[in-house]
């Protein structure tokens, strides 16, 4: 499996996503650009610029038309993916830590940060997936977390709920609609944000990542744990693997810590566990800085890790990975196929 | 809030019915009383004595001041020895000393002395006399003390029998704050057996044969065992740091930086005596303190260049001999105090003196040397060299305090001595500089001690500097660590070599002369670490950034051995190398058959945690633990089995292996066939629930009217868009690829 390094930023990587289709990635970093790359061979598609504040969150709708950008800028910015042209910027007072488009792409909620008296929020705004479309400036929707700040959120299932991850550790649904908090509960330790969120492909469960060293399992509708994948590690993104029933999480020391340890002490690995049965299955080297955040291909074929390095590194998962199988996964295949 | 006149309120000023008769203040008359009895600080009781007529008694008097005067000044006239009307004495006398402190170390050093066959000092305290005996304090009636019903208490080696019937150890962790005792389960996660929080302040530490483990507090220490894991001893130091038993767990011995300040009200176990102390020899037995020391004032030395040399605490400061009998401590550069067992008296009243001696050891096994039929400890020390002197190494049997063996060596800079476990061979490190005192170079010189005359064998092939020494135990093999560069604080630890060495074959039962096995060069080795019974060896990198080899030897391979060893009584194998980043620490389990190796929260803060290996050094678990402090293996107590039953079981050892084989094989499969199951049933879990949530979804789509897939009609769309009235477009690539070249010569 040897990766395809991407280097064209300059900072720390903070967010990496794919398409729908899974051949395009997009990257951003605290150097204030947007790359958008070709998955198959890395090469640079092209970026978006516009943004005068480190970038620490991005989002593309379902039909690769539209990119939505959130950044320390206190804007979210739409972009046309094709012609980078910057369609829209909402201002906001506060730094845009995490956005995400509903399942058909008419929404987009964004978190902003808890910071000079203001309350972190989670707001959500109608958009046009249309380069053409004039887009509304007003939010359809405005969630403040007067208890601890939210620092990850996402769309359910048939966009149902909004399910939040907080700074202390704990999750909340929200009502999709009304934005009504449904319920909170404690999910991680008290006091470990909860770094990422990321949704399986039906949105029916997701995954949560923690500075605790754990990553759980969740489902969307009673927020109860499924699974739970404990690390050595403070980690800072987790995801699921789509076809095959692996999550990938990624960490590492915290930044601060890093100079003084080696690459060997730092743990700058991707690992992947198996999904049902929590065990660790792998690990994936090659960072040099804690990960900050792994994508996977929707397709199932590979996957993308954003260090604190500055680098991607992209990977088409190989033969072995595909024909990797419990006896117990097997078994079942083979009763599957005979009937 | 503090009390204050703002917050009084009125009831609590209303004195009306307050009388000063009613408030019991004899509890605060007994706090402050004065004392009276100041002043007889100096008078000491002295009993036991014999019967005298008033002509034998200066006789008497003269020979008791022969004795009193060996702690303090007391003269004829500071002598009063009460006679009854009878005209004979009444075998006690008052004796004044100038001062209180000489009073006190009366009490100390002559109580118990023996006078003649019959008659034993015994010296009191006036102010003790007074205070037990005063009127009412002894019941005029005798009663005899009510001795309690017995009771059963736990077996204290229960933890020999394991319960799964395998023989496994037991170890102990301390990680964060709390202390577990576990089974060892090889690969599997221990088996825990007790784990509690705050179990220790500062660390825990098995007693020598496992009996108990112990707890370090700042009142003192405590010893814990059987099978309810209840205390079983305390021992209030206040303010602990050390501990070390005997070997046979007999007594203990505890350290503080802290000297003892007995309070005021007394302490429960200390007395008066212990005050300003550092150690304290306990009775593990009885709890009780048998004789405490205060630390010696070491000259602070200074080395070359007029800098005060740092100072090494003596640790242990007292060693005991093998069998509990002797206990000694070093005075550095002058005599070795050797103090008896049980009363802990100084052997034949006085230190033994050695001019400059530097460092002892006693044989960790009692000897039996050849042709000496009487009771013997030995006890190896040395001395460096005084001015024209040579340095000295010597063997002295005691209790006769007989130097049996001496050897004297030229242009010493140190020694260190090794014994072997059984007492067999004392090695001697000897590290020698060349006149310049530029280069040094190190000779080992080995007594044969169970041999006649004990001879001296010297190994003088070693051209760079021994860092470390180790012999097998039981076993008459070692390993050295050499470096070629000086050994120093510095950076990147030197690179160094590892020598094996083993007897050569000879006749019978004697052992050949040792001889240089095989040496291993660029290794960045510093440790050795050889399994409990012998023949395996781990030689590893410890407290080491860069690297964190293990190195796994056998000395008794089976397989071919190089001819060039043929004579030797070795056969080298190097089984496995290991790596455990950060790892700080080693230790073989009892039975030899398991290494732990760990990487502990007190020397560093990475990678915290433990890995177990097999004797070959096979890795079987990895456990990272944060705040992984410290483990230990719970040592075993000496075998029962004779040494014919231990033969025959070596004998018929394939009969027992295929029948433990067999054992294990049906453990793993039925912990397989577990798992297996567990499995099948998360997977089905997962898949039921799965089947569960995807037909929800669905009906809930159906009954808000959405399509099944959200996102189809917007692709199609914007297919449409991009596209419009166009076929699918197909691009196609064509790859070429080079399967073969072959040339071929036309004509």
């Amino acid at each position: 499996m040897r990766p395809i390094l991407l280097s064209g930023h300059e900072r720390a990587l903070t967010q990496v996503k794919y398409n729908r289709d899974g051949d395009l990635i997009f990257s951003v970093s605290k150097d204030q650009q947007i790359c958008a790359w070709f998955a198959h061979n890395g090469e640079r598609l092209g970026t978006y610029h516009g943004h005068v504040g480190a970038i620490w969150t991005i989002d593309v709708d379902p039909t690769s038309t539209i990119l939505a950008s959130g950044s320390a800028d206190n804007t979210i910015r739409l972009w046309d993916i094709k012609t980078g042209k910057n369609l829209k910027t909402w201002e906001f007072p506060t730094a845009v830590k995490r956005v995400e488009f509903n399942s058909d792409g008419s929404q987009l909620l964004g978190v902003t940060e808890k910071r000079m008296g203001h309350l972190g929020t989670i707001v959500v705004l109608d958009v046009k997936i249309d380069v053409e479309a004039e887009q509304t400036d007003e939010k359809a929707l405005t969630i403040v977390c007067d208890e601890s700040k939210a620092t990850v959120a996402g769309w359910s299932y048939l966009d149902k709920y909004i399910i939040a991850g907080h700074e202390d550790g704990s999750v909340s649904q929200y009502d999709g609609k009304s934005g009504d908090l449904n319920f909170n509960i404690q999910i991680h330790e008290l006091d470990s944000p909860i770094t990422d969120l990321q949704w399986s492909q039906d949105r029916t469960y997701f995954i949560t990542a923690s500075k605790d060293k754990t990553a759980k399992l969740i489902t969307a509708k009673d927020l109860e744990i499924l699974k739970t994948y404990p690390s050595d590690t403070p980690l800072n993104s987790a995801v699921i693997t789509p076809k095959k029933d692996f999550v990938i999480l990624g960490g590492g020391q915290a930044a601060m810590d890093v100079t003084t340890t080696s690459a060997r002490q730092g743990k700058f690995e991707a690992r992947f566990y198996h999904k049902i049965f929590e065990d660790e299955v792998g690990r994936v080297r090659g960072h040099f800085g804690p990960l900050n955040t792994v994508a996977a291909d929707p397709t199932g074929k590979g996957y993308a890790s954003g260090g604190e390095d500055g680098y991607v590194r992209v990977h088409q998962f190989d033969k072995g990975y595909f024909d990797f199988m419990y006896e117990v996964e097997r078994e079942r295949q083979n009763k599957l196929n005979q009937q | 809030m503090a009390p204050s006149f703002d917050h009084l309120r009125d009831e609590d000023l209303d004195e009306e019915d307050f009388d000063m008769d009613e408030v019991d203040i004899s509890d605060l008359r007994e706090k402050y009383e004065v004392s009276l009895e100041q002043g007889y600080d100096t008078f000491v009781v002295v009993d036991g004595l014999p019967v005298v007529t008033e002509e034998q008694k200066p006789k008497l008097v003269k020979f008791l001041l022969k004795k009193l005067n060996t702690v303090g000044k007391a003269r004829e006239d500071s002598i009063d020895m009460p006679m009854g009307p009878d005209g004979k004495s009444k075998q006690f006398a008052f004796v004044e000393y100038s001062t209180a402190a000489e009073a006190a170390a009366a009490v100390r050093q002559l109580d118990f002395t023996p006078l003649d066959k019959k008659h034993t000092l015994r010296v009191n305290k006036f102010t003790d006399i007074d205070r037990y005996g005063r009127e009412g304090r002894v019941e005029e009636e005798y009663t005899a003390p009510e001795i309690p019903p017995f009771e059963e208490q736990e077996h204290l080696r229960s933890f020999m029998a394991d319960p799964s019937g395998r023989g496994r150890d037991q170890f102990v962790m301390f990680r964060g704050d709390s202390v577990g005792v576990f089974w060892n389960n090889e690969k599997d996660q221990p088996e825990n057996i007790v784990d509690r929080p705050h179990w220790t302040e500062t660390f825990v530490q098995w007693s020598p044969l496992g009996t108990f483990l112990t707890s370090v507090h700042a009142q003192g220490v405590q010893l814990w065992g059987g099978a309810s894991w209840s205390r079983k001893r305390r021992f209030a130091h206040p303010f602990v740091n050390l501990v070390a038993f005997s070997p046979n767990e007999k007594y203990m011995v505890t350290w503080s930086n802290r000297p003892i300040s007995i309070p005021d009200e007394g302490h429960p176990s200390l007395s008066l005596d212990d005050d300003g102390k550092n150690y304290v020899i306990w009775d593990v037995e009885t709890s009780k303190p048998i004789r405490s020391f205060a630390q010696l004032d070491t000259p602070t030395s200074v080395d070359e260049n007029g800098a005060p040399r740092k100072q090494k605490l003596p640790w242990p400061a007292f060693k005991w001999s093998a069998d509990d009998k002797y206990v000694a401590r070093l005075n550095p550069g002058s005599s070795i105090s050797v103090y008896e067992l049980p009363r802990m008296n100084l052997l034949d009243k006085t230190a033994i003196k050695i001019d400059g001696v530097v460092d002892f050891d006693w044989a960790p096994a009692t000897v039996q040397r050849d042709g000496v039929k009487t009771y013997e400890q030995l006890l190896s020390f040395w001395t460096p060299e005084l001015g024209s002197n040579p340095a000295k190494v010597g063997l002295m049997t005691l209790p006769s305090k007989q130097v049996i063996r001496s050897l004297n060596l030229f242009s010493v800079s140190d020694v260190k001595l090794h014994w072997q476990s059984e007492g067999a061979y004392l090695c001697v490190k000897v590290d020698r500089h060349s006149k310049s005192k530029k280069s040094q170079a190190t000779t080992l010189e080995i007594f044969r001690v169970k041999e006649k005359g004990v001879p001296v064998e010297v190994v003088d092939t070693i051209k760079d500097t021994v860092i470390n020494f180790a012999w097998e135990p039981k076993g008459d093999r070692f390993v050295i660590i050499t470096t070629t560069e000086p050994v120093g604080p510095t950076a990147v630890a030197p690179k160094t070599s590892v020598a094996f060495f083993c007897p050569e074959k000879a006749k019978g039962n004697a052992v050949g002369n040792f001889k240089h096995l095989r040496t291993l060069d660029k290794k960045n080795s510093n440790a050795i670490f050889w399994s409990p019974k012998g023949r395996f060896v781990l030689i590893g990198t410890i407290h080491n950034q860069q690297s964190a080899d293990l190195d796994f030897y056998d000395l008794d391979f089976e397989g071919e051995k190089p001819e060039s060893d043929k004579d030797l009584t070795a056969n080298l194998q190097l089984m496995n190398t290991a790596d455990h980043y950060g790892v700080t620490d080693v230790e073989w389990d009892p039975s030899g058959r398991y290494v732990a190796t760990w990487a502990s929260f007190w020397k560093h803060k990475l990678e915290n945690g433990y890995h177990l290996y097999d004797f070959k050094g096979e890795q079987l678990r990895e456990e990272p633990i944060e705040g992984f402090k410290q483990w230990q293996w719970r040592p075993r107590p000496a075998t029962l089995l004779t040494k014919e039953e231990q033969k025959a079981i070596r004998k018929n050892l394939r009969e027992y292996s295929r029948v433990f084989d067999q054992e294990d094989a049906e453990r793993i499969n039925s912990a397989d066939v577990a798992v297996v199951q567990e499995r099948r049933r998360l997977l089905e879990e997962w898949y039921a629930w799965r089947a569960q949530v995807e037909e929800e979804l669905a009906e809930e789509r159906e009954v808000l009217g959405l399509p099944a897939d959200p996102v189809a009609d917007l692709l199609n769309a914007k297919t449409a868009a991009i596209a419009p009235g166009q076929e699918e477009q197909i691009i196609e690539e064509i790859m070429e690829e080079v399967l073969e070249e072959t040339e071929e010569i036309v004509n």
